[in-house]
């Protein structure tokens, strides 16, 4: 008698593992097990179409994960021990660091919990294995990136507490109100805004100009992790088509709901990113590419490309992409000088960029730069110097929805904001934008709820009546030390010290 | 349109003027000084006048720019929430017409800021 193979070979080992895990139940009702899968109106006729995009099980998943995580920490050991943030470009370029930890390393998290509720919700065993698998890569992220970004902590201000300014911060406040937007929608939506609005579409416009900037800007810790975290992105890309197209095409009244969605996702997710674009353009002093360059490329091509292959399935192009697609000339710009003005309220400095620097901009912008935005910097540079260093000392109008200052322009106008505004039961609302705006008019009960920093502050929700008190108090900012101008701050003495420089030579390195 | 939810999904809005002990939220724009990034959001005594508003709030708020000092706001041409609107500086804000989370634009025809592009 022939003694059976005990050894499973991995397709067998895959189906055990994954769809096993499902079964019909018998005793309660499926729609009791999972009460969250219909609501949205999704209609899903044929769970055993779902193609898993990646073959991989739990125990391959953890070898694979725990030799990255190994390799991962030796070099994270050796930057710390050889003190690798004295090898930076300059100083400041860890102010990009204090935004992506209070920014976005939160946001992984929040992925983390979100893909965890979401894969508890399918009946589909592919979809909940899949979403588990990503539960699990979002809060190694989370915890990876921290590690990585908390050598600089001993060195640099402003990456204390990311967790509870994430919570607090008007700023934060964008980053959050999105996930959170995203987590409390239905199971559906929140895979068509995650994984395929923001993983798929645009994540790339997120991870390669931080991971590349590190790169470009010396910060070996950072640059390791985005390594790391690659072939997780890769699946998670992945998954986010597959998850589209599985929805598509299992009933033809899922293309309308989803069109919403992507028009939806992709306007809150472009909003998003305005903070990365002057990341890119303002906070790198070695510069990957524009953030319009970088538009183009990631968005208006591969997007491009992308929408053309779903017009198959009824699906058109994000409605507002023409307003984003304009706005790539602009949007680096309009943000900077907005924090520039607020730099009192936030964890990280601004400065006015060097001359070089604008030179460069000039060429990454010829239509735009030297006619609108090299004046301000002109204007605030002499203010500066006269020792009158601007700070806009009255909070400003924050949008509904996306929760940004209402800041941004007409398209084909940039000297116009594109404010709207309408009543909702009595109550007034005020938006960024006419996409924002419409976001609004489609589920206001929702976002009336919004909490919105400036709105809160003067209820006095936030331990104080005065910008200095909720800064230093709710913020958890040390004044004087986290916020304010670059130029002068301890992360600039303590820079030029680093690099020897004594104080007599501080213009010439500062200018 | 409606929010989809899996029950009687109803909140309370979070910003009503009740929140405010006795104050309210009011928005001012002023076109072509994009100096000041957005509208500024201000809290403000329904009971105070029109004329105090601009003297005690706006002229201060809006005094870093070269153009504050030359600005007659009270000369100026005003919208209130989009609509043509002629203030009365003597009368309160509650008795202009203002309510809780309006907003003012007001344009300075003289003045269009720094560099001929509105900052």
């Amino acid at each position: 008698m022939a003694v059976q193979n005990k050894k499973l070979n991995l397709k067998d080992k895959y189906q055990y593992l994954t769809r096993d895990m499902g079964w019909e139940p018998t005793y309660q009702k499926k729609k009791d097990i999972f009460p969250d899968e219909d609501f949205e109106g999704i209609k899903i006729t044929d769970w055993s179409q779902w193609e898993d995009p990646f073959r991989l099980t739990m125990d391959s998943y953890w070898k694979y994960q725990a030799e990255k995580e190994k390799k991962l920490y030796a070099i994270f050991d050796a930057f710390a021990q050889n003190n690798g943030h004295q090898n930076i470009s300059d100083a400041r370029y860890v102010n990009a660091l204090k935004l992506f930890l209070t920014g976005v390393s939160p946001l992984e998290h929040a992925a983390f919990q979100g893909y965890a509720k979401t894969g508890r919700q399918f009946s589909g065993a592919g979809a909940r294995v899949a979403c588990q698998m990503q539960a699990i890569d979002e809060l190694r992220h989370s915890q990876t990136q921290q590690h990585a970004m908390s050598h600089y902590n001993k060195h640099f201000n402003g990456l204390h507490d990311a967790a509870h300014m994430h919570d607090r911060v008007w700023f934060l406040s964008v980053p959050k109100s999105f996930f959170d937007d995203a987590r409390t929608a239905g199971p559906f939506e929140f895979l068509t805004a995650i994984s395929f609005s923001f993983e798929y579409v645009l994540t790339n416009l997120l991870f390669v100009p931080f991971m590349s900037g590190a790169a470009y800007n010396g910060d070996m810790a950072t640059v390791t992790f985005g390594f790391s975290a690659q072939s997780d992105e890769a699946r998670h890309m992945t998954l986010g088509l597959e998850v589209i197209k599985f929805i598509l095409e299992q009933h033809e009244d899922n293309v309308p709901i989803v069109q919403r969605w992507i028009d939806k996702w992709f306007w809150r997710g472009f909003r998003l990113l305005s903070l990365v674009s002057m990341m890119m353009d303002y906070m790198l002093p070695n510069k990957v590419m524009s953030w319009s360059e970088a538009w183009e490329v990631y968005y208006e091509q591969n997007g491009g490309a992308l929408f053309k292959d779903l017009e198959r399935y009824g699906i058109r192009p994000p409605k507002y992409q023409d307003v984003a697609n304009d706005a790539k000339h602009h949007l680096s710009h309009q943000l900077w000088t907005t924090f520039y003005q607020y730099s009192q309220a936030t964890n990280f400095h601004t400065w006015i960029p060097e001359k070089e620097e604008m030179d460069w901009m000039s060429e990454k912008y010829p239509d735009t730069f030297d006619k609108y935005y090299r004046p301000r910097y002109e204007h605030l540079a002499k203010e500066a110097a006269a020792g009158r260093r601007f700070y806009n000392n009255t909070l400003p109008q924050l949008c509904q929805v996306c929760q940004v200052p209402t800041l941004f322009t007409e398209m084909g106008a940039p000297t116009k904001l594109s404010h709207r505004q309408l009543k909702y039961e009595g109550e007034r609302y005020h938006f960024c934008s006419e996409a924002c705006c419409e976001i609004f008019e489609h589920e206001p009960e929702k976002y009336i709820q919004a909490w919105l920093p400036v709105h809160q502050i003067y209820q006095g929700n936030c331990e104080g009546a005065d910008v200095e008190t909720v800064v230093q108090k709710y913020y958890h900012i040390n004044i004087g030390e986290d916020n304010f101008e670059y130029l002068g701050s301890p992360d600039h003495k303590r820079w030029l010290s680093i690099k020897g420089v004594k104080p007599a030579d501080e213009d010439k390195n500062a200018a | 349109m409606s929010v989809n939810a899996l029950y009687d999904y109803k909140f309370e809005a979070k910003d009503k003027v009740e929140n405010f002990h006795g104050m309210q939220l009011l928005y001012v724009y002023w076109p072509d000084h994009l100096m000041f990034c957005a509208p500024f959001a201000l809290l403000v005594q329904p009971d105070m006048t029109f004329g105090a508003l601009v003297d005690e709030i706006l002229k201060p708020a809006t005094a870093s720019h070269p153009d504050s000092a030359k600005a007659d706001f009270l000369k100026a041409q005003w919208l209130l929430n989009d609509e043509p609107f002629t203030p009365n500086a003597e009368a309160s804000l509650a008795d202009n017409g203002i309510d809780h989370k309006s907003m003012l634009t007001v344009t300075t025809p003289d003045l269009k800021g720094m560099a001929g592009v509105g900052y």
